[in-house]
């Protein structure tokens, strides 16, 4: 652990993703004492007030005011706890199935493999965007239906990553002499190797957590994610498309914070990568 | 080889997703309102009454004669508006590719010849932000200081409603050429360089770590050794020895790339309010269309697919490693 962290602390950018995701996870988790407001308070009074900074800008709204007079700092704040939601629960489904179908397709191979892999590729052979929407449209808008597509269209890439990396543990000489031993499927699958395969896995998913977000802030923009008065950054653009000439500052401040958090995953995992599985880099 | 399985493995998942969906398409064309007669009219109609893998199979041989049915609220065949607005698509996806390469290419091979330089760094530090950026959040922010604020590019659509060009190909930018509207083609480049450098940011990055990560793989080479050895100059080596290996793998990432930009135009499509396939779709989503959400996503696999075949065929040409193997 000593040695990963000494490593990892080599990375420059890695260390700012790192910082960037530390700071996003404070965010969500100290919503309540940071945000000045609470994310939903309408005051019609205040609405569409500048930033701080500039003329008109007040000090008790920091990053200025939406047209339903509610405090942006405050919505973006309370808007990481959304974000990193919609990650963890993405990249969760999206790695569980991925991790089984994965991890059967390379234990067992033969048919069961082709079979699963054919799956995947008929998966694969629609853009991942185009597939998340055409699942929201059936389920019907709302964010747990993004997040159920977001989830399902990451399978097919977790499936890949884990079959790769199980296929190449599979046939070295700790797990044969854990077959030998008697040891289990399961137990093979789980305990000997699944360990062993889990640098690639771990990868994916800090890299896939920043395609989530992404990919919900983007279903959001086109009104098939979170629904108003969400506060979640991809609505928050969408609702500011009127207000780009006379309220620049309610498209700023969501899109800057989609791109630091997307950013800091990316960064943190081009990291990982460097010190997990340093083959990888630059492919 | 698996490209027909997986096509059809691809009409029976959305198939079976759109019609296992919950809600009636008959109701959600009738309304809510409409009685039980009407609906069950439609519902023969449409063939919904027959038992599904029936369904599937008329669905099918339709798809196999050209009918990929009609919209839900259009009543146009599906396969004529997919027409009418693929080549906005395809005009845009060009231009994004273009910038994308040109751009791409170039950072890659500069930041791998003056690697740990300065310009390295930043130009890598782009990649990756770029890679990170919501392309809806870039195009506001493109039309917020071009359109907004300097005034010199439009804010959406294909061109200006002063201008009438005839429909030769559909692509505006080729079509004015044909005519010699000169002014017309130059409406038309800037109503597309705004949401073509916003559609080409992520595909840019991309190219740009892969030349660079090529490039210094294959500058390490024997070849490469022994060009310098012989007394190349360092252009030559560059240019001649070490390029056309290293853009190998170049080429098939912007042809699979190229594949996913007619996904990736769905969102700057909806920024920049353009006509093509990307809002189209989006707009049947809003009025659960379904014949439109269903065949459209359809025929975009088959673009998408039958550009991966075709980037693979290519490189089998162009690598005679393949080729042998």
């Amino acid at each position: 652990m000593r040695e990963f962290i000494r490593q990892y602390k080599k990375n420059k950018s890695a260390v700012v993703g790192f910082f960037i995701v530390l700071i996003l996870l404070t965010m969500a988790i100290f919503a309540p004492f940071i945000a000045s407001h609470l994310p939903a308070d309408q005051n019609l009074a205040d609405r569409l007030i500048p930033p701080m900074w500039e003329e008109g800008g007040v000090v008790s709204h920091f990053l200025g005011t939406d047209d339903f007079g509610r405090d942006l700092f405050s919505r973006i704040i309370y808007g990481a706890r959304i974000s990193l939601m919609v990650g963890a629960v993405s990249v969760g489904m999206s790695l569980s199935f991925g991790l089984v179908m994965g991890l059967v397709a390379a234990f067992y191979g033969g048919k069961v493999d082709l079979f699963i892999m054919r799956i995947v590729d008929i998966m694969l052979a629609i853009p991942a965007i185009l597939l998340a929407i055409v699942i929201v449209s059936i389920l019907g808008p709302s964010l747990i239906n993004a997040m159920i597509a977001i989830g399902i269209v990451g399978i097919p890439t977790y499936a890949r990553v884990v079959r790769a990396s199980v296929l190449a543990e599979r046939e070295k000489e700790y797990v044969i002499a854990s077959r030998i031993n008697g040891s289990s499927n399961l137990r093979l699958m789980f305990k000997v190797i699944l360990p062993n395969a889990a640098s690639p896995i771990i990868v994916q998913s800090t890299m896939g957590f920043a395609s989530a977000v992404l990919e919900s802030a983007g279903l959001s923009f086109l009104g098939l994610g979170a629904q108003p008065p969400t506060p979640e950054w991809g609505a928050m653009l969408s609702d500011s498309l009127q207000f780009i000439m006379t309220a620049p500052w309610m498209i700023f401040y969501p899109g800057l914070a989609i791109f630091f958090t997307v950013l800091g995953f990316n960064l943190m995992g081009d990291g990982l990568m460097d010190v997990l599985d340093p083959k990888l880099k630059d492919k | 080889m698996w490209t027909v399985p997986t096509l059809f493995g691809v009409t029976l998942m959305v198939f079976s997703m759109v019609h296992l969906s919950p809600g009636d398409p008959a109701v959600a064309i009738l309304g809510d309102k409409a009685n039980a007669q009407s609906v069950k009219e439609l519902r023969a109609q449409m063939g919904l009454d027959k038992p599904l893998y029936t369904q599937y199979f008329i669905y099918m041989s339709n798809i196999s004669k050209g009918d990929f049915g009609k919209s839900a609220t259009s009543y146009e065949p599906v396969l004529d508006e997919f027409l009418d607005r693929f080549p906005a698509t395809i005009e845009l996806a060009s231009l994004a590719m273009i910038i994308a390469t040109i751009l791409g290419v170039t950072a890659g091979i500069i930041s791998a010849i003056k690697r740990y330089s300065i310009f390295d760094y930043t130009s890598m530090f782009a990649a990756l932000a770029g890679v990170s950026m919501p392309v809806f959040w870039l195009g506001l922010i493109l039309i917020y200081f071009f359109s907004v604020k300097l005034g010199v590019l439009p804010v959406s659509g294909r061109l200006g409603y002063e201008f009438d060009i005839e429909h030769i190909t559909g692509l505006y930018l080729v079509d004015s050429l044909l005519v010699k509207d000169y002014e017309a083609f130059w409406d038309a480049l800037k109503h597309l360089i705004l949401p073509a450098v916003a559609l080409g940011t992520i595909p840019m990055a991309i190219i740009a770590r892969m030349t660079r990560s090529s490039m210094i793989e294959v500058m390490k080479e024997e070849y490469i050794k022994t060009a310098r050895a012989k007394g190349c100059s360092r252009f030559q080596v560059v240019a001649i020895h070490a390029l056309r290996n290293a853009l190998m793998p170049v080429v098939t990432i912007i042809g699979l790339m190229f594949g996913s930009l007619f996904a990736g135009s769905i969102l700057t499509e909806t920024t920049f309010s353009w006509p093509g396939i990307g809002k189209w779709l989006v707009n049947a989503v809003y009025q659960r269309d379904f014949p439109v959400i269903q065949s459209a996503t359809l025929i975009i696999a088959t673009v998408f697919i039958a550009i991966n075949l075709i980037v693979d065929l290519l490189y089998a040409v162009i690598n005679p490693k393949i080729r042998l193997s």
